[in-house]
């Protein structure tokens, strides 16, 4: 039940952060002082741990919802099965949230 | 419809703690609900003292230990005291389960805690009101239907259409499942629930029935079978072992495979 809440919990989350999203895309669209601005907030140390929320969500809400497909298409729902598909997309979610930080940084994104 | 906090009455308030059993020198501490509906009081919860020398193993037998030797008045059903009939479903420890099945020792520390099945109207004590959920059963036409002249002796089954039935033949309707459910607790007035959902399964995998098509109708509905969202309570509370969240999961390829 708990996973079947953060599943519903980072949906949620992930209609705010598209709104963070289309912020970005909207100053990016309407110039360069629209988009400092919002470079400058998601910059901070706030801005930074708010994204880095959104890309876990993001990766949680994806495997979560993969493990969702199989279930729907009839597999998965053994006891051992129903805990691997559970455990995978939470320990899954965090460790893809890690790497694409990683990979950020180390390309430089994190600037 | 969903209601986020309980109403005023039900608030458990208190509760009496019995004597020890005197002369007992092993003894297992059982916290269960009371609620009367005749003194107007709201529900509490009563501490009793078992003796577990003097007492089979079982949730099931310490609570009758409890009604033979210190309290009468503890009210809950049971009937068979062996997993077969379903009556004695109650919460222990935090899980809807039989009581016959539960042993008080695989409740790891502390008391035995003891409750109704959740979510649903308390008649009295650990006995809960399960009206609608034998309507929603009764509602899936739990029966064989057929349009075919009835043969002369039984009706037939291969083998291996007999294998479709496992896994759904053996409910008990124990209610276990479906009040463990979050979307039968929001929405039981019009989600069918786990339970009558694997019933449903079991008549439309009959091989012999023959009103498939009209089954499924009946369940397509917004809320009677897709207020299902896979949240899999049903299936790790079934004292049988059953898994109701599959035969849903069933029940909703076929409704699909049905418009290919």
């Amino acid at each position: 039940m708990a996973l079947s809440i953060v599943h519903r919990a980072t949906g949620v989350a992930l209609y705010v952060g598209t709104l963070l999203l289309a912020w970005w895309l909207i100053a990016a669209a309407s110039g360069p002082a629209a988009y400092a601005h919002v470079q400058a907030f998601t910059g901070s140390i706030i801005g930074r741990l708010i994204v880095f929320g959104y890309t876990w969500a993001l990766m949680h809400h994806m495997l979560s919802g993969i493990r969702h497909f199989v279930w729907d298409l009839g597999y998965g729902f053994k006891a051992n099965e129903r805990e691997a598909l559970t455990w995978g997309a939470l320990i899954g979610g965090i460790a893809l949230t890690v790497l694409v930080w990683i990979i950020a940084y180390a390309i430089g994104g994190g600037r | 419809m969903v209601e986020f906090a309980l109403p005023k009455n039900s608030k458990i308030t208190g509760g009496k703690t019995w004597p020890k059993p005197a002369g007992a020198t092993e003894v297992r501490e059982f916290r269960v609900y009371r609620w009367n509906p005749d003194d107007g009081k709201n529900p509490s919860v009563d501490t009793y003292y078992v003796d577990t020398n003097d007492c089979g193993p079982m949730v099931l037998d310490g609570l009758i230990w409890i009604k033979n030797h210190i309290d009468p008045s503890l009210t809950f059903r049971r009937s068979c005291r062996e997993g077969v009939c379903g009556s004695c479903a109650m919460n222990i420890d935090g899980q809807n389960t039989l009581a016959c099945t539960r042993s008080m020792h695989d409740v790891k520390d502390g008391a035995v805690k003891v409750n109704p099945l959740p979510h649903q109207p308390v008649v009295k004590d650990l006995v809960p009101d399960l009206t609608n959920f034998y309507a929603q059963y009764a509602s899936v036409e739990p029966w064989l239907k057929t349009t075919s002249p009835t043969p002369q002796k039984e009706w037939r089954q291969t083998h291996e259409d007999r294998e479709k039935l496992d896994g759904l033949y053996e409910c008990i309707l124990c209610a276990c499942c479906s009040t463990s459910c979050p979307s039968y607790w929001w929405n039981s007035e019009r989600y069918l629930g786990p339970a009558a959902l694997l019933q449903a399964n079991r008549w439309v995998s009959d091989s012999r029935d023959e009103a498939t098509g009209e089954r499924l109708d009946n369940l397509e509905d917004p809320f009677r079978l897709y207020r299902c969202h896979t949240i899999m309570n049903c299936a790790k509370a079934c004292p049988k072992g059953l898994n109701p969240a599959e035969a849903i999961a069933e029940l909703k390829l076929k409704m699909v495979e049905r418009q290919i």
